[in-house]
């Protein structure tokens, strides 16, 4: 514009410098607090990761108290990378981490949006970086989670579209580390090849959280809180199958942590329906709805294919 | 000659800052925003031309400005408005559209003066820049 007006006084409102931080009761009243608390209640085990979150928190506290009493300070870079296997829970601890930037002030309006690869990559020249943009657009101001992100490389194919969205995520993660925060999810050994390929991406992201696999019995805590969400519960005897059950299945191919247990729930809740509707005669309570028996497990295929090993689940 | 239409068409050009709070609260009431851009100054020409798509599921002004200065780099010197649409039931129109870009040089409008029957005037006011073609008009 030819005519650029001097800015109108008071349209940035000058905070006045405290003397002094209570970073104890900032925690408490900046809500970080109660998303840590609700982290670890929710979430069942993952400590290191749980570790790094509170490390991150503490660090963007401090960052902020810094700005506050106007010492120097740099936005800090907060894209993030996690790795892990399947059904460790990156999803859910991503949309945790979009609330707590949200609740720090580092994001504007703390939303998830969640993509994969067919998301950002188009199908023929020209498609992809519109493509791209429109999701970057929509993710600004909160998270953008790419999950699977290291299909966005191919190196086997050189005229491959992914490169085009990769450099437009890199482009935007660089300029606008004010407005969005990208988080990069997969397997921890492809993740590893995806950086080493890619060397522009790790060194914009920051933090790399390593998402460890699930314990038998958490994975059992897990089962009775997706259970009691539904007002499932196992009987005693069923809680001792479903341990078998994982033990077993964890031995089998293509193991997804809590997301095989959710499945599994699923089909055992599929199997009590069957059972209560076809050995019912007379009416029946609440708890004979509610309660998941030790046959609704034990008639999974995990248990044969435990028995005689090598035949597929 | 200091062109000025829409909503602030009474104030300064906004700056950057005043621009991206306008557009975030177009966004938090549910409009659509969307950028236009033109290099005929009449003020009877509505039909402006639309830059990209309009924004209809951005929660954040950030996404706007992006494409505001994608805009700017592409027609940094041709006028470039925002444009808010409601689309609520009942109004299914522009709620509100402002400048926010102009070229660097504006030669204002000539008056041009028709006789007519019986020693009538009628008046018309045309754009110095008109008389180039279209996209040539501000280079």
């Amino acid at each position: 514009m030819n005519v650029r007006p001097e800015p109108v006084e008071g349209t940035e409102t000058v905070e006045e410098r405290p003397s002094a931080v209570d970073l104890k009761s900032e925690y408490e009243s900046s809500g970080v607090k109660d998303v840590l608390q609700e982290l670890d209640r929710e979430l069942i085990g993952l400590k290191p990761v749980k570790k790094r979150i509170r490390e991150t928190a503490a660090l963007l506290l401090v960052e902020r108290a810094r700005k506050r009493m106007g010492l120097n300070h740099r936005t800090p870079t907060l894209h993030m990378s996690f790795t892990g296997n399947p059904g460790t829970g990156k999803t859910t601890v991503a949309m945790k981490m979009a609330n707590l930037l949200h609740r720090l002030g580092y994001i504007r309006k703390g939303h998830l949006v969640s993509v994969t690869r067919d998301d950002l990559v188009g199908q023929y020249i020209g498609h992809t970086a519109p493509k791209t943009k429109e999701i970057l657009k929509k993710a600004m101001g909160g998270v953008l989670f790419i999950d699977e992100a290291y299909y966005l490389y191919r190196p086997e194919n050189e005229r491959d579209y992914g490169q085009e969205a990769i450099e437009i995520l890199l482009q935007v993660m660089e300029n606008q580390r004010d407005d969005l925060v990208v988080i990069m999810a997969g397997y921890g050994d492809r993740m590893d090849r995806f950086f080493a390929s890619n060397p522009g991406f790790r060194s914009r992201i920051a933090h790399h959280i390593d998402f460890p696999d699930y314990e038998n019995d958490e994975l059992l805590r897990i089962a009775e809180i997706m259970l009691s969400e539904q007002s499932y519960h196992f009987s005693d005897e069923a809680r001792n199958v479903f341990a078998d059950y994982i033990e077993a299945r964890r031995n089998q191919p293509h193991f997804a942590n809590a997301r095989s247990v959710r499945n599994a729930l699923d089909r055992a809740r599929l199997r009590q329906a069957n059972r209560i509707f076809e050995n019912s005669d007379g009416p029946l309570d609440a708890s004979a709805l509610s309660q998941i028996g030790a046959e609704d497990i034990r008639a999974s295929r995990v248990f044969d294919a435990s028995q005689e090993p090598g035949s597929a689940s | 000659m200091r062109i000025t239409q829409g909503t602030f068409s009474f104030l300064p050009d906004l700056t950057d800052d005043q621009i991206r709070a306008q557009v975030q609260y177009c966004i938090d009431n549910c409009w659509a925003v969307s950028i236009e851009f033109t290099d005929d100054p009449h003020p009877r020409n509505t039909y402006w031309d639309m830059f990209g798509h309009p924004m209809f599921d951005n929660p954040d002004a950030a996404a706007v400005m992006m494409e505001l200065t994608a805009c700017r780099k592409a027609y940094g010197n041709r006028y470039i408005r925002i444009v808010a649409f409601d689309s609520t039931h009942g109004w299914e129109s522009v709620r509100l559209s402002f400048l926010v870009n102009r070229p660097e040089n504006e030669p204002g409008f000539r008056m041009e003066r028709t006789e007519h029957r019986g020693r009538a005037q009628r008046y018309s006011i045309r754009p110095y820049s008109s008389d180039r073609p279209a996209g040539e008009r501000y280079a």
